[in-house]
């Protein structure tokens, strides 16, 4: 474990290398000395991911009972799924770095930990599933691409299986999107409406600009980011406008045009104050989605207590039947989606 | 990957087409390379008539209206079942059991679509009408355009969600009979009805192994855990019988060699439910069976108040775009 204390010449020699590390582009891996601030930045960043996935279960859910078709409801079921499971491999990377996933959960449910804002907007139709899908979706591929390289070795190998799988949630969005607008009048309208309400809120997920974002330069001195928030926003605008003219729809803004000059689209300032205000707690849904969290945790705390007991009594009577049991009866399966495919 | 070698009827519905009959023609599109095929398109998600390249002529000797409905009835138990499952993505007690839970749904949903669309194939005339020129397939015309008393679940599938304890518990009492009833449809005539049963027999094994370990979990777990799952049982053991009543339907097509008579898998699903029942240290509930109405259950499409609020929700945006494309 690492300790706070600097300065001493051990400390010094074991800074010089972690800069070294950084410096080479290598990875800095669990059982690698690092500094304690590096530690808690990477708790805060993996912690605020992982509990983003699993947030970001309810928007979607919301609308699995209601898919308007059998194979929508099996791909909207699955994207879910996969989100659980992402969430699942993020809160694994947390464990390496000493944190536990009870321990994070409690935190987002004590609302000491964020998740990604975006969540904390309502899914008003069937339709959002799509602009998810294609919005949001892709507005966190570009936020996590370059997390594929973060200097956190954990983080960013669970980073590269969860793009590999973001990206094809995206693409079924966008083809859900396609499809609708193939399809009647009312459709295309609601495609339409849906992409009004989600325009901003993505460009928001940026988070704030850069001359606003406290915890930036550190972060990208570390290597934990490397990207800029003004430099993503503006590479997810460039490339979602040629998208929505494919896909046959237009984004709410009157200042959005082709900048020769820049070689990038020109786009209005987001309205920073909701942001601001979805970001403290006063968003469409920030008290839904934590209070269905807690609900969930709280009512599953039985079951949690129950597979401990089961497994201490099974290893306590060591009867040659319980045995084997115990340890996967309290954790059945983690089969993604994926996996339940081969 | 099918489930069988190349001399029987297979059925892909895990690695599909994903995407390949999306026309855009537009060759500039940004997204152009973006909606291709792809192995690892999710489970159960194809684009294509799920029983696309499958023979489906109806054996002879066999009554095409009677398999229709037979095949109704199991496709509107697997989902009913699936439907009320899936309400707990989101809400289990941790990750790995909202993510089981989740896996179980999505089997149930893709045996569901296929036994649907062979509903359709069989007696096109069981499908209900849209206007004309509605793309909606007839897998979704037969799910969401129907009324509740057109139905043909056991009401153990659609009775509303409890704790934990009655999800696993329900899905102990669905899977042990299904399973018994799906080793037997192996060896249906109806090749179709074959294929869907070797593939469904794998999911639910599986199924029913979970929601067992679970059982025995909570059996043996905390005093509490225990109360929950006989609590559980107790609620929902009076719909254990209606499981193996045999309907009339069910009774010709048994005879005719491509349905199973379930009350010829009563003894075996019980003994089943017993082991399970002795390894947890608990007992078989002992209460009676849920009464129907003038002798009318779940296969006459006699349901629980419960089943219609159900299709309210989930058909509500089919039916908003009765002309709709998804």
């Amino acid at each position: 474990m690492t300790t706070e204390v600097t300065g001493t010449p051990d400390e010094t020699h074991l800074e010089a290398q972690f800069a070294d590390t950084i410096g080479r582009k290598d990875r800095i891996e669990p059982r690698d000395w690092m500094p304690e601030k590096y530690r808690k930045t990477l708790v805060r960043q993996v912690a605020q991911h992982a509990h983003s996935e699993i947030i970001g279960m309810q928007p979607e859910g919301n609308w699995i009972s209601r898919a308007p078709s059998l194979r929508r409801k099996a791909i909207l079921l699955a994207k879910v799924q996969d989100e659980a499971g992402h969430g699942l491999y993020l809160y694994s990377a947390a464990e390496t770095l000493g944190a536990t996933r009870d321990e994070l959960t409690e935190k987002l449910i004590a609302g000491k930990q964020k998740y990604s804002s975006i969540f904390n907007y309502p899914t008003l139709s069937y339709t959002d599933v799509g602009t998810i899908g294609w919005l949001v979706d892709g507005a966190a591929i570009c936020n996590q691409v370059p997390l594929c390289r973060t200097s956190f070795g954990p983080y960013g190998r669970a980073m590269i299986r969860i793009c590999k799988e973001e990206s094809f949630h995206q693409r079924q969005g966008y083809e859900l999107l396609m499809t609708m607008m193939r399809g009647t009048d009312e459709q295309r309208a609601s495609v339409q409406e849906s992409v009004n309400r989600f325009w901003w809120p993505s460009l928001m997920m940026f988070g704030p600009p850069d001359d606003d974002s406290p915890n930036t330069e550190q972060s990208m001195e570390w290597g934990i980011k490397t990207h800029t928030n003004d430099e993503l926003r503006q590479k997810f605008v460039d490339m979602s406008v040629p998208q929505a003219e494919a896909l046959g729809v237009t984004f709410p803004d009157e200042g959005l045009k082709w900048n020769e000059e820049r070689g990038h689209y020109d786009f209005s300032t987001p309205d920073w104050d909701e942001f601001w205000a979805v970001v403290k707690g006063n968003g469409p849904c920030n008290d839904q989605r934590v209070n269905h969290r807690k609900r969930a945790w709280d009512e599953g705390a039985w079951v949690r207590e129950a597979a401990l007991a089961f497994a201490e009594n099974s290893a306590a009577d060591s009867a040659p039947t319980d045995s084997p049991e115990a340890s996967s009866a309290a954790a059945p399966t983690n089969t993604t989606a994926e996996e339940a495919a081969k | 990957m099918t489930a069988h070698d190349t001399n029987e009827p297979s059925i892909n519905i895990d690695h599909d087409e994903a995407g390949a009959n999306i026309e855009h023609g537009e060759s500039e599109n940004a997204y152009s390379g973006l909606l291709v095929n792809d192995a690892s398109w999710a489970f159960g998600t194809d684009f294509e008539d799920p029983l696309a390249g499958v023979d489906t002529t109806v054996p002879e000797g066999v009554d095409s209206r009677e398999l229709g409905v037979y095949c109704q009835m199991l496709g509107d138990d697997a989902l009913i079942f699936s439907q009320r499952i899936s309400e707990w993505c989101s809400n289990a007690p941790d990750l790995e059991e909202d993510i089981a839970l989740a896996n179980i749904a999505l089997d149930l949903l893709g045996q569901s679509r296929l036994l649907l669309a062979r509903t359709a194939a069989a007696d096109p005339s069981l499908v209900p009408q849209l206007p004309e020129g509605s793309p909606v397939p007839d897998e979704d015309r037969l799910a969401f355009f129907r009324e509740d008393l057109q139905f043909r679940n056991v009401r153990l599938a659609e009775v509303p969600n409890g704790d934990f304890a009655e999800a696993v518990a329900k899905i102990l009492m669905y899977s042990t009979w299904r399973l018994a009833i799906f080793e037997r449809l192996q060896s249906s005539r109806d090749s179709v009805l074959s294929a869907i049963a070797v593939k469904g027999v794998k999911e639910m094994s599986y199924h029913r192994d979970f929601a067992g370990r679970w059982v025995l979990t909570l059996a043996r777990g905390t005093e509490e855990s225990k109360a929950r799952l006989l609590s559980a049982l107790d609620g929902l053991w009076p719909l254990w019988d209606e499981l193996f009543e045999t309907h009339p339907i069910e009774a010709s097509v048994a005879a005719a060699g491509i349905g199973v008579d379930p009350a010829e898998v009563a003894d075996e699903a019980g003994v089943i439910l017993d082991q399970v029942f002795a390894a947890a240290g608990i007992d078989r509930p002992e209460r009676g069976a849920l009464a129907g109405v003038r002798g009318q259950k779940g296969r006459d499409g006699l349901h629980t108040e419960a089943l219609s609020k159900m299709l309210a929700d989930m058909q509500v945006v089919a039916r908003q775009y009765p002309e709709g494309q998804w």
